[in-house]
């Protein structure tokens, strides 16, 4: 039978199920496909905080979607195109994202009255008309799997264990992925276990299989490789790339990176990845609590290692008195916040960028610390590598806030050459750096002062135990200015103040320029924000464009000190919009600092912000300066494309 | 889960591996210019001198020494020695401590704390240190009450007592510093007593020569809010108080050593009797080297948990151990060791690893 291939530019996929349905590893292969076939793509993880929560219940549902594409995209998509329902729970959970006309897979296998008793369903769904609008595949994925493997002697539950395999399968064919990648990868998953390895890889050629066969599917789709810039590329989650980020900024500094961490959601996969990498003089030392993580990087940086701690919201709540005194000795220290929903334990597998103003201000004192955040999951890498330079060029902890979006999404990253990453010089003090009076008349005899700065920067010399001469006392009380003695005086505390403060703000000296992306230089709405909001607000910005609209995006890498540039940009604009995932920090900032009259789109759901909520927010601004209504409904911000599907 | 085993890095003494010094040191070189700022009478004279006259004795390079403190009277010990030091935030210092003597196998590293920063807001980080058997000194100076916030009663305060938080008296229970590190899995666990200079350089130098965690609880004087809470074991008296413990020795004590310590089948403990009613022969002979703690733990009872009245002093237990800093450095080494090419040549091959593809 030859069916018919339908072009697209672009697909959303969620496959949903039970938790223990391997749902994270079916999308996670499909994403490695669509990346080595070329499309653009962008993958949205969501799982619950339970290891294992009740079979078949709707807190027990896993899902991962995957939006791939032929041209640039920035998110994992408001809407799934396609959406691949293992359960009743799954398709229950899942159905309210699902716009009408969808495609909707669902294995009929676990339709039973008891299943959907515990899903909430009264009746059978695929039983009645409530899901007419939508393009519903019922198949039993689970029988026919079944069927593929039993020639492998599993018994019953491990032969259906075997379904994502199936599905994948299936949607693999529909969607032309190649599937090498995934084949190699099963036969190395599995090696240990042969029955288990043959089982997956008859169940997955069994969903292709089926697909090329069935009348079910009459039509399968080309999505063609996305032009992307020249280079070697690969998929990478934001917590992989940050990980790779701190051992090449050990590595250009060529300082031993000294990881102190205790386990916490969503940020210990960044403790697993590091443990592996020892060979590039890595030191991890999972701690006895979030304090002693922190401290035992603290005092590793003392002794001349690159100290890095990595937690989420909660865990940097306790490390807040270290980080003030890795603030008052003016050490290089890393401070890693994978941000997730707060207050409290709050959402820990949830994204959501409620921080800000805990990295900013959550210390005793004047103790002002570098912000900086990544954008999407590859730009972690360089984040991490900037977090590096500024920590060990200016002496001082700095605070890198990803969050549970970055940290689990993937995205394709174009792998930097080693060469093009810039040198960072660790400077170790070895000498004296001034004269002091000795005891005879007139005798001046060489000294050590650990707080005598550099001009330019304001660091303070870093020498480290084993430098004969430079023997010095640090720690969290007052210094003097200079010498670095205990020191009480009113008049040394306001300039001590002072000198933290302006050291903090040399570090805006070496940025580049802030960009500004305001392609028709028209624009009188700019929109601000900062993490992981620039896909979303990105989108937003192209959508309103193509309306006819003008717009302008600036997305801030640092968040302190801000650039120095940013105030004079911010008042070109007639309306300043702030969309962020908490009730308005950065625009509390921005409106503190400058004195403009930021508005803020604020969404606290523990899930990316919706590029089509964004298109509203900027249209109401449009609206007001233009005093006339502004049209940006979907048939006029949709991407003009060569097919029928609406583009992102 | 799978377990591997590991090997034994094979250093022995707690500063192998610490640069030494030809020649001969001197108590002043270790003596920083700055102005001793302690209560006249303090304790902590006596055993900041000691201090200042035993390391010379050590013969390591002097920069090579690293003073960790928390917070408290005696965290401002790092300030009077001319060695690297950091005057950390309370309770901290072990932790800190840990990521330097993991981070660096050159230096000799001390951590400085007291009754209250070690096993109050620090108790944590203490124990952690002792299980890990990171190669560190813990000198803890127990003046059994806060001195630096004026008077309140401390984890080690003997229960009644009436200070200024608790003028009813206490009715928090006291911990035993030696019970505690005993029971953290400690390698090598002593007590001694500030005015007793021999016996405290006796034991620093032991716990130095220990390597993994050493803690030495240092019974302190504090003449302003708890004068005279060690006056039982010091001075003419004492000799019936005092419980010296001497490694392969029995242990006997008291005016002409008329008592001694024998096993106490009831309980499987320990308990003091008359040598004359017992006979030399069933004293306990004290072995601080046995694998199995549980003497070292039943002698540590014997201290008061009230009003002290008698108590053990030496060295309790010290017991070989692989420590966390030498483990972890050998995997480090090792892979390093195992990786071929320059770090930047392998850094390149890290990210461009896994499912890679090329666009033109």
């Amino acid at each position: 039978m030859t069916k018919q291939v339908k072009q697209l530019d672009r697909v959303i996929i969620r496959f949903a199920g039970d938790s223990g349905d391997g749902m994270q590893l079916t999308g996670d292969r499909f994403t490695h496909e669509s990346a080595s076939f070329g499309n653009d793509l962008s993958t949205l993880p969501n799982f619950p905080a339970e290891i294992r929560a009740p079979q078949g219940t709707l807190p027990g549902v896993s899902s991962f979607q995957v939006h791939f594409a032929d041209h640039d995209i920035l998110t994992p998509g408001d809407a799934p195109n396609v959406l691949v329902a293992m359960n009743p729970a799954a398709l229950r959970a899942n159905l309210p994202d699902v716009p009408k006309g969808a495609t909707i897979i669902v294995d009929t296998a676990d339709f039973t009255a008891r299943n959907l008793t515990k899903a909430g369903y009264s009746d059978n769904p695929l039983d009645d008309d409530s899901l007419d609008a939508f393009a519903v595949h019922a198949l039993d994925l689970t029988g026919m799997t079944i069927e593929a493997v039993k020639e492998f002697g599993l018994t019953r539950k491990d032969a259906s264990r075997a379904k994502n395999m199936f599905a994948l399968g299936l949607l693999s064919w529909m969607y032309g992925r190649p599937v090498d990648s995934t084949l190699r990868f099963l036969e190395s998953r599995f090696a240990r276990v042969p029955e288990i390895r043959d089982a997956n890889l008859a169940a997955f050629k069994a969903g292709w299989n089926f697909g090329e066969t069935t009348e079910a599917f009459a039509v399968s789709y080309q999505i063609n490789p996305a032009p992307m810039a020249a280079g070697n590329y690969r998929n990478i989650t934001g917590n992989l790339a940050l990980a790779y980020g701190l051992v090449a900024g050990g590595v250009q500094a060529g300082l031993p990176v000294f990881l102190g961490s205790y386990p916490i959601t969503p940020a210990s996969d960044i403790l697993h990845e590091l443990s592996k990498h020892k060979s590039f003089g890595v030191t991890t030392f999972q701690a006895e609590d979030e304090i002693a993580g922190i401290g035992a990087a603290l005092g590793a940086s003392f002794a001349g290692s690159l100290g890095v701690t990595t937690t989420s919201g909660p865990g940097l709540a306790l490390k807040s008195e270290t980080i003030g005194l890795a603030v008052m000795t003016e050490l290089p220290l890393i401070v890693i916040d994978v941000q997730r929903g707060g207050p409290s334990t709050g959402l820990p597998t949830k994204t959501e960028q409620a921080d800000l103003l805990q990295a900013m201000f959550g210390r005793n004192g004047e103790a002002p610390v570098p912000v900086i955040a990544p954008q999407s999951p590859g730009d972690c890498f360089d984040a991490a590598v900037e977090a590096s330079r500024i920590a060990v060029t200016y002496r001082t902890p700095v605070l890198l806030l990803s969050d549970g979006y970055l940290a689990n999404g993937s995205e394709p990253w174009r792998i930097p050459e080693v060469g093009e990453l810039s040198a960072i010089d660790p400077d170790f003090a070895t000498e004296t750096n001034t004269t002091v009076s000795g005891k005879a008349d007139g005798e001046q005899v060489a000294a050590f002062w650990p707080y005598l700065r550099d001009p330019d920067t304001l660091a303070r010399p870093w020498a480290v135990p084993g430098t004969a001469g430079l023997e010095h006392r640090i720690g969290g009380l007052e210094k003097a200015d200079g010498h670095g003695n205990i020191s009480y005086d009113p008049a040394n505390h306001d300039l001590m103040v002072r000198l933290r403060s302006a050291k903090v703000e040399r570090i805006a000296d070496g940025y580049a320029p802030t960009e500004v992306y305001d392609p028709s230089g028209r624009a009188k709405v700019l929109v601000v924000g900062w993490g992981s909001t620039y896909g979303p607000i990105g989108v937003a910005c192209r959508r309103v464009r193509r309306a006819g609209y003008d717009v302008a995006q600036l997305h801030l890498r640092h968040l302190n000190p801000l650039p120095t540039d940013l105030g004079d940009i911010l008042r070109r604009y007639d309306r300043v919009l702030v969309p962020e995932m908490n009730l308005g920090q950065l625009s509390m900032l921005l409106r503190a600092r400058y004195l403009i009259d930021a508005v803020g789109y604020n969404s606290v759901r523990g899930l990316p912000l919706q590029s089509a909520e964004l298109v509203d927010a900027i249209g109401a601004l449009l609206t007001e300066i233009e005093g006339a209504e502004v049209d940006l409904s979907p048939e006029r911000t949709a991407r003009r494309s060569h097919t029928e599907e609406v583009g992102s | 889960m799978t377990a591997t085993d590991l090997p034994f890095p094979g250093l022995h003494s707690g500063i192998e591996g610490v640069p030494t010094l030809d020649g001969a040191q001197t108590a002043r070189e270790y003596t920083s210019d700055q102005e001793v700022r302690w209560c006249p009478g303090c304790g902590d004279y006596a055993i900041l001198k000691a201090v200042q006259s035993f390391l010379p004795d050590l013969g390591l390079r002097r920069e090579n020494i690293v003073f960790i403190s928390g917070i408290g009277c005696s965290s401002r010990f790092p300030y009077y020695l001319d060695t690297y030091g950091m005057h950390s935030i309370h309770g901290r210092a072990p932790a800190i401590a840990t990521g330097i003597a993991t981070a660096r196998e050159d230096l000799s590293v001390w951590v400085i704390t007291g009754d209250g920063d070690a096993l109050s807001i620090g108790g944590n980080h203490l124990i952690h240190a002792l299980r890990r058997n990171v190669n560190l000194n813990i000198l803890l100076f127990n003046n059994r009450i806060y001195g630096l916030t004026k008077g309140q009663y401390s984890p080690t305060s003997e229960p009644g007592k009436v200070t200024k938080s608790t003028p009813m008296g206490s009715v928090d229970y006291p911990f035993n510093p030696i019970s505690l590190a005993l029971g953290a899995e400690g390698t090598f666990v002593a007590r001694t007593v500030d005015s007793d200079r021999k016996h405290l350089t006796a034991v620093l130098s032991a716990a130095a020569a220990h390597r993994g965690t050493s803690l030495v609880e240092i019974y302190q004087n504090c003449p302003i809010f708890n004068d005279g809470a060690f006056d039982a074991i010091k001075g003419p008296g004492s000799e019936d108080a005092l419980i010296r413990l001497v490694q392969g020795e029995p242990i006997r004590f008291g005016a002409d050593g008329a008592k001694g310590l024998i096993r106490d089948h009831a309980t499987g403990g320990v308990k003091i009797a008359e040598v004359a009613e017992v006979g030399e022969g069933a004293l306990l002979v004290h072995d601080a080297h046995s694998p199995d703690p549980s003497t070292a733990f039943a002698i540590s009872r014997l201290t008061d948990a009230g009003h002290l009245h008698q108590a053990p002093v030496g060295i309790f237990r010290q017991v070989e151990r692989p420590t966390y800093d030498d483990q972890a450095r050998a995997q480090v080494h090792h892979a390093e060791a195992a990786a071929d090419g320059t770090r930047a040549e392998r850094l390149a091959a890290l990210i461009g690893g896994g499912d890679t593809w090329t666009v033109a």
